[in-house]
């Protein structure tokens, strides 16, 4: 179903001090895919997605973004294929001195070339408008809730047209409710932007509504995936114990 | 035969953040020379640094040479030397006592103020989504920074050596019979340009490393709350020691080009 690779892991480790959090990582998400990845809190997760886009230097192993080994790109190269990989961070992110406006505005000023006023706001609002908060756009990060924030920080990740999106926890401290709608705006964005995603989360209603594939961490690397429904019916225990 | 000598981890520990330091300060003086520079946020940093410390700076300004003056004043009487004063009290002012007060108020003020923003931004993730958007946060949140706290903090001084001179004035005129004209003259009469040049010059360095050190320390924040309020901290401290440090060097360079 899926055939072009868009990122590929290879024995990816890392370690803080003596703690070994990624021992040995392996993974290939392809192009229009979405990889939901589980695992305890602690387990690596998120310093495996901070390892793709080199917020975090990987120990060794080999990282690759459409085809290029981000490990040895230099700092000019490696912000190009930032801009192909979008990443929504746990709490948005946003930027607390600028308004919604602004936040949206701001990596488009610094990554693209100059864009005129009217052409810049029609892609401030189509990504607003996108994500539902168009009302928001002259807010304050300090007067949005957590999923409204959330949302601005999708918004302000699509507004660069990435390929590729590492969402880290997007439904963590939001309302059951709350947590469907950033659901179905993971499940909308991929069918809008053909986008390749991989979410990191503990909510397995988001995995099942998001995910083709489900991978689970333990040890510093991936030991079981599957589709939600395969890995619900699992023999293994321990797995199981994810879906009950 | 092997000498191996363990240094004690404080050592270590003071060595190693040393390091880092000039590490960053490299790394953020090769921000000035790169493009794109940010000319905006430079100003907004300028008008957010002046707006902050101006009315704290004016007050104290004020009150110091308003004491200064108070406290002075008895002993030359005494000599018969009271004409003295205002040449006295704007050679201290001018040389030591307002670049020091401005740059221990800025760097409680300024210094505080960016590590505590700069920690939290990182603690939130904002300079983490900088970086993913292919946006240098050294460059756009740094170097400007830095480079704010460097022009602003030398106009701080020559404002508070103006008031803390006019403080001297009100306190001499409480009294005696005075006019504002004779008391600059006689001021300014004393003062030369070995008072103002190298009081001028040290600012600037203050002014470096009040942003700097701000920066510094928010910039590498641990992850954790807490760790905001400890960098806003850990700035005021390093920064007003690096303020006596450099000011100890700049009064022994000072008597080293004089030859005195």
């Amino acid at each position: 179903m899926f055939m072009e690779k868009v990122i590929e892991i290879k024995h990816l480790r890392k370690s803080f001090g003596k703690n070994d959090v990624l021992t040995d990582i392996n993974m290939e998400l392809h192009r229009g895919e979405n990889i939901a990845v589980l695992g305890k809190s602690g387990t690596g997760k998120s310093v495996m997605i901070k390892c793709i886009v080199r917020l975090i230097e990987a120990d060794a192993g080999e990282i690759s973004v459409k085809g290029q080994n981000i490990t040895e790109l230099d700092i000019e190269s490696l912000n190009e294929m930032r801009k192909k990989v979008g990443y929504l961070f746990q709490g948005g992110a946003l930027y607390d001195s600028m308004t919604v406006r602004e936040n949206l505005e701001f990596p488009v000023r610094r990554t693209q070339m100059f864009r005129n006023k009217a052409e810049m706001k029609d892609l401030v609002e189509e990504a607003l408008d996108h994500v539902g908060l168009l009302d928001a756009i002259n807010k304050m990060p300090s007067e949005l809730s957590g999923g409204m924030k959330k949302r601005i920080g999708l918004a302000r990740t699509l507004i660069l047209k990435p390929e590729i999106i590492l969402y880290d926890e997007p439904t963590t401290g939001l309302d059951p409710v709350t947590s469907g709608e950033i659901s179905e705006l993971i499940v909308h964005v991929r069918e809008k932007y053909n986008t390749s995603s991989i979410i990191i989360t503990h909510d397995m209603k988001c995995a099942r509504m998001t995910a083709d594939k489900l991978k689970l961490m333990a040890d510093g690397k991936f030991y079981v995936e599957g589709t939600f429904q395969e890995l619900s019916e699992s023999d293994n225990q321990e797995v199981r114990a994810y879906f009950t | 035969m092997k000498f191996t000598t363990k240094i004690p981890a404080p050592l270590e520990t003071f060595f190693s953040e040393v390091g880092d330091i000039l590490l960053f300060t490299g790394q953020v003086i090769w921000q000035f020379l790169t493009s794109p520079f940010e000319y905006r946020e430079l100003v907004r940093q300028g008008y957010y640094i002046g707006n902050k410390t101006l009315p704290l700076i004016a007050v104290t300004a004020f009150i110091m040479g308003l004491v200064l003056t108070l406290q002075s004043r008895p002993v030359l009487v005494e000599f018969g030397a009271q004409s003295l004063l205002p040449g006295m009290i704007s050679v201290s002012i001018v040389r030591e006592i307002g670049p020091v007060i401005t740059a221990l108020l800025c760097a409680g003020k300024v210094s505080s103020g960016i590590g505590a923003e700069l920690g939290a931004m990182k603690v939130t993730e904002q300079l983490d989504a900088m970086e993913v958007s292919g946006v240098k946060p050294l460059n756009y949140v740094v170097a400007t920074r830095v480079l704010a706290s460097t022009m602003l903090i030398p106009l701080l001084v020559v404002i508070a050596d103006a008031i803390g001179i006019l403080g001297s004035f009100f306190a001499v005129t409480m009294s005696e019979k005075i006019s504002l004209t004779l008391f600059l003259s006689q001021a300014f009469d004393t003062l030369s340009f070995s008072d103002i040049i190298p009081a001028t010059v040290k600012t600037f360095f203050f002014g470096f490393f009040i942003g700097l050190i701000g920066s510094y320390k928010g910039y590498n924040t641990q992850r954790g709350t807490e760790s905001v309020g400890q960098a806003a901290n850990s700035a005021v401290v390093t920064a007003s020691l690096v303020i006596f440090i450099i000011d100890l060097l700049a009064v022994q360079l000072t008597q080293l080009i004089d030859g005195t």
